[in-house]
């Protein structure tokens, strides 16, 4: 099969670590990435036009970014505005089918003879009354539209959910002039601080986070959670409730508020794996990630990957596992790689803290007592609690079952919103993620010839059976 | 101790169940993971008489078809539309021979549908075809919601989450089932185990050719109003159901949902239980239904899954008692027309257990079932082979 050395789909931390590597070492690489700018979520910024004083301002490290971008770009087939919707096992290598382009979408099929998947995660939503309303947002979502549009997401701002990630969200938002009107963490913070002890890294920077909330006058309290959001056609309030350890309302009281960030954690982007077959186990939080050895190798052979999609750890462990899979690939491929053994070991150690950290901020059952039978629990199909709990009566015993009779998680997005509620409401851990189109794909365009979707220059690719 | 066991909670089980609890009987259904959850849970919900040539299959489709009726009134809930089946034809030799199959299908209610005719049934349908036959007794149901509302209709004891692991035996009859939480003794058991019932049989010691022919299926993205009016296939259709072939074989079969979503089958391969998906197939599916479709190309598919047919090499299904194990009923081996046979198979098991019972036959319990003769679908031709 002709083609690319390696593949590496997703622009993050990790697979621009990844490609670098690989491409210093003499591979020949192709970068696939669904955005318009490198970075993925963590580094995530404004476009030139928008002129920013300080671009780099709401990140750490991201003068090594823009080296390790220029780097990339440098040395690698860099292609963004590419959305992958499927790969496939070659002859000697992997296909990868993209959707290219912004409005004007054409088919693109890519080989090569490696693959580096550092796709990243997703923000994990929960359901409760009123969470579809305009206003509600989640945190990851309102740190996105901060970093990559320079725009806090509204005035009167109230932060929510549960893990670390809320405290830059809510000290970004503050910083950029919004009034935050709390940042509410459902897990009581005596506990946390138990479980986070031995991550004394992590703890300095919750402290430097907490000082910026305090500087500006924004509460930060744990043991609450946003339990219901209200108003007719937008956000114009949200009800907060303390709540026991188990996430279950004792008293409750009612803010007006225009915007709710809300988060619960990170699923791992898993739809590219599992396409392929790649092993899965449990990661800290009981959700699936994928299985590598300690060169990033997956289970399939030819297949790697790094990031969050091996466990949620954030961007620095994200970026050595790409390090660390971008060398093994090129020493796999017969390059002569310098030996580097502290690598590993930073990378356990960097992965276990991530773990302890995850085990922190655990998710717990009480928010199922949150819901109201009218409650929508999947936005894409509209589908009430009401209706799950039909499901259940009539002997959907698992989360399969719940979407085959009730159809949460067939709609647009695929279960990536509702899919760990679903499991949670069938009382069992989220199931690796089958998605056999990962993005949606126009029918003619799927019709396709094999051939007519590959870029000029570049050898058809061939069909494998 | 119940009268009947059921294993397998798809929609041919909960039919069984359903029916045999409406004879009288106390019935138990037994499946190994959640109702609907293997073929059932991937199939279209196909309901059809068009595709079937003349011959007992036919006779079992009739009757499934006005029960299937008849159900929609009585327990209702699974989105059943009769929306009728328009059969296209690419050429006239095509177009001959398929209405010369619509005039030997005795029972079955068509209309020939000239070229021109056929924008009058679907206006986004190309106009390169020879013509077709509406048949405007096909329909469809929402197999899962079927199978858990016939199911749950039936009043039977349900146990989700327990595999059969072998059978309990008393003088060479089956006398009930072992499973994974305790025996359960039974005057009968049935074997609704679908694209596993032949390993269901193995554990009573006889032999079941059901083996799985896979299909994938597209599911586009929810459209504003409806494209598609009936269910369409290509005439193709009917001689690849049939065909002996193990290799890949695919016929458009498109089809609109309550749900908004446009349903595009058909593929039939014979690869063993893998779920590995497919380009190749899922391009040759796109391929048929655009041709079909022109305006589906601009439409974006979000999703696509596969199942596992149960085929038996004669292509039929397997319906009553297995005279090699006393005791033992099947209701399995539907190949892709489970749904639409599951009524007409409920009612036939029923009855024979029944009988099985009483030790007569000719009882009410037949009532309605004398235009179908059991005899083609009976585990004895298997024994005869063996023999």
């Amino acid at each position: 099969m002709n083609g690319y050395d390696l593949a590496v789909v997703g622009g993050g931390p990790a697979g621009l670590a990844g490609a670098a590597a690989a491409a210093r070492a003499g591979l020949s690489v192709v970068l696939l990435d669904s955005g318009a700018r490198l970075g993925g979520q963590y580094f995530r910024h404004p476009a030139e036009g928008f002129h920013a004083a300080r671009p780099g301002a709401l990140h750490h490290g991201f003068g090594r970014f823009l080296r390790l971008a220029a780097d990339v770009t440098a040395r690698a087939d860099v292609r963004l505005n590419h959305r992958v919707w499927s790969v496939e096992r070659g002859a000697d290598g992997v296909v990868v089918r993209c959707l290219a382009g912004d409005r004007e979408e054409r088919p693109v099929t890519v080989t090569a003879r490696r693959l580096l998947i550092a796709t990243g995660a997703y923000d994990r939503s929960l359901p409760f009354p009123g969470w579809d309303l305009p206003g509600v947002l989640t945190a990851g979502g309102a740190q996105a539209l901060l970093k990559g549009d320079l725009v806090a997401a509204g005035r009167r701002i109230v932060v929510a959910g549960t893990g670390p990630f809320l405290l830059p969200v809510g000290a970004g938002l503050a910083a950029a002039g919004a009034d935050v009107l709390g940042v509410y963490e459902a897990n009581p913070l005596a506990a946390i601080a138990l479980r986070a002890r031995p991550l004394p890294g992590k703890v300095a920077e919750a402290a430097a986070y907490g000082l910026a909330l305090l500087r500006h006058r924004v509460p930060f309290r744990g043991g609450v959670a946003v339990v219901a959001a209200h108003g007719e056609r937008e956000l114009t309030g949200v009800t907060l409730a303390q709540v026991d350890a188990n996430w279950r309302p004792l008293r409750t009281r009612t803010v007006a508020c225009d915007t709710l960030a809300v988060g619960y954690g990170f699923v791992p982007q898993l739809d590219l794996p599992v396409q392929l077959g790649c092993a899965t186990g449990p990661g800290a939080d009981g959700g699936p990630v994928v299985t590598v050895d300690a060169g990033m190798r997956t289970s399939v052979p030819g297949v790697y990957a790094a990031g969050e999609s091996t466990g949620i750890g954030g961007a620095e462990l994200a970026e050595l596992e790409g390090l660390i899979a971008g060398r093994a690939v090129a020493a796999d491929l017969g390059r002569r790689v310098a030996p580097a053994p502290a690598l590993p070991r930073r990378r356990d150690r960097l992965a276990a803290f991530a773990a302890a950290l995850q085990r922190a901020y655990p998710v717990r059952d009480g928010w199922h007592s949150w819901l109201r039978p009218g409650t929508i629990v999947c936005r894409c199909e509209e589908v009430p609690y009401s209706r799950v709990a039909e499901a259940r009566r009539l002997g959907a015993r698992d989360a399969r079952a719940i979407k085959l009779l009730a159809r949460p998680g067939m709609g647009w997005c695929q279960g990536r919103v509702c899919g760990h509620a679903i499991a949670s409401l069938a009382g069992e851990p989220p199931a690796p993620p089958r998605r056999p189109i990962a993005q949606p794909v126009r029918l003619g365009d799927l019709a396709a010839p094999p051939d007519s979707g590959t870029e000029p220059g570049q050898a058809p690719p061939k069909e494998i059976r | 101790m119940p009268d009947v066991v059921v294993i397998g909670a798809g929609v041919v089980g909960a039919a069984c169940a359903y029916y045999a609890a409406r004879a009288g009987l106390d019935v138990t259904v037994v499946e190994r993971g959640s109702v609907a959850g293997g073929t059932t849970g991937a199939g279209e919900g196909n309901v059809l008489v068009s595709d079937k040539e003349p011959g007992p299959e036919l006779e079992l489709a009739l009757l499934s078809n006005r029960l299937w009726r008849e159900l929609d009134a009585e327990v209702g809930g699974f989105e059943f539309e009769a929306k009728g089946g328009l059969v296209v034809a690419e050429t006239d030799e095509v177009l001959a021979a398929l209405t010369g199959l619509a005039r030997t299908q005795r029972g079955v209610e068509h209309t020939a549908v000239s070229a021109a005719g056929l924008a009058a049934y679907e206006p986004h349908l190309t106009r390169d075809l020879a013509g077709g036959v509406f048949y405007p007794q096909d329909a469809q149901v929402q197999p899962m919601l079927a199978a858990a509302r016939l199911l749950r209709a039936s009043g039977a004891r349900f146990l989700p989450g327990t595999e059969v692991t072998g059978f309990l035996t008393s003088g060479g009859r089956i006398t009930g089932v072992r499973t994974t939480r305790g025996d359960i003794p039974a005057g009968a058991v049935v074997n609704a185990a679908g694209t596993w019932g032949g390993e269901v049989a193995a554990l009573a010691g006889v032999d079941l050719p059901v083996l799985p022919r896979r299909g994938f299926i597209l599911v586009t993205e929810p459209l504003p109003e409806p494209l598609i009016l009936h269910k369409v296939y290509t005439a193709a259709y009917v001689t690849n159901v049939a065909s002996d072939s193990s290799g890949l074989e695919t016929s458009a079969v498109v089809e609109g949902t309550p749900s908004g979503t446009v349903l595009i089958g058909a593929s039939r391969e014979r690869v063993g239980f893998d779920r590995t998906m497919s380009v190749p197939v899922l391009r040759r599916l796109a391929e048929q239904a655009v041709a079909l479709f022109p305006a589906l190309a601009e439409r974006k598919v979000i999703r696509a899954y596969c199942g596992f047919r149960p085929y038996c090499p004669d292509h039929l299904p397997v319906i009553g008692p297995d005279p090699r194990a006393p005791g033992l009923h099947h209701a399995c081996g539907h190949e892709g027309a489970g749904i639409g046979l599951a009524p007409a198979t409920g009612r036939l098991v029923a009855a024979a257990i029944t009988e099985a019972r009483d030790g007569l036959a000719g009882l009410p319990g037949r009532d309605g079932l004398a235009d179908v003769d059991p005899g083609p679908f009976g585990p004895a031709r298997f024994a005869a082979e063996n023999a």
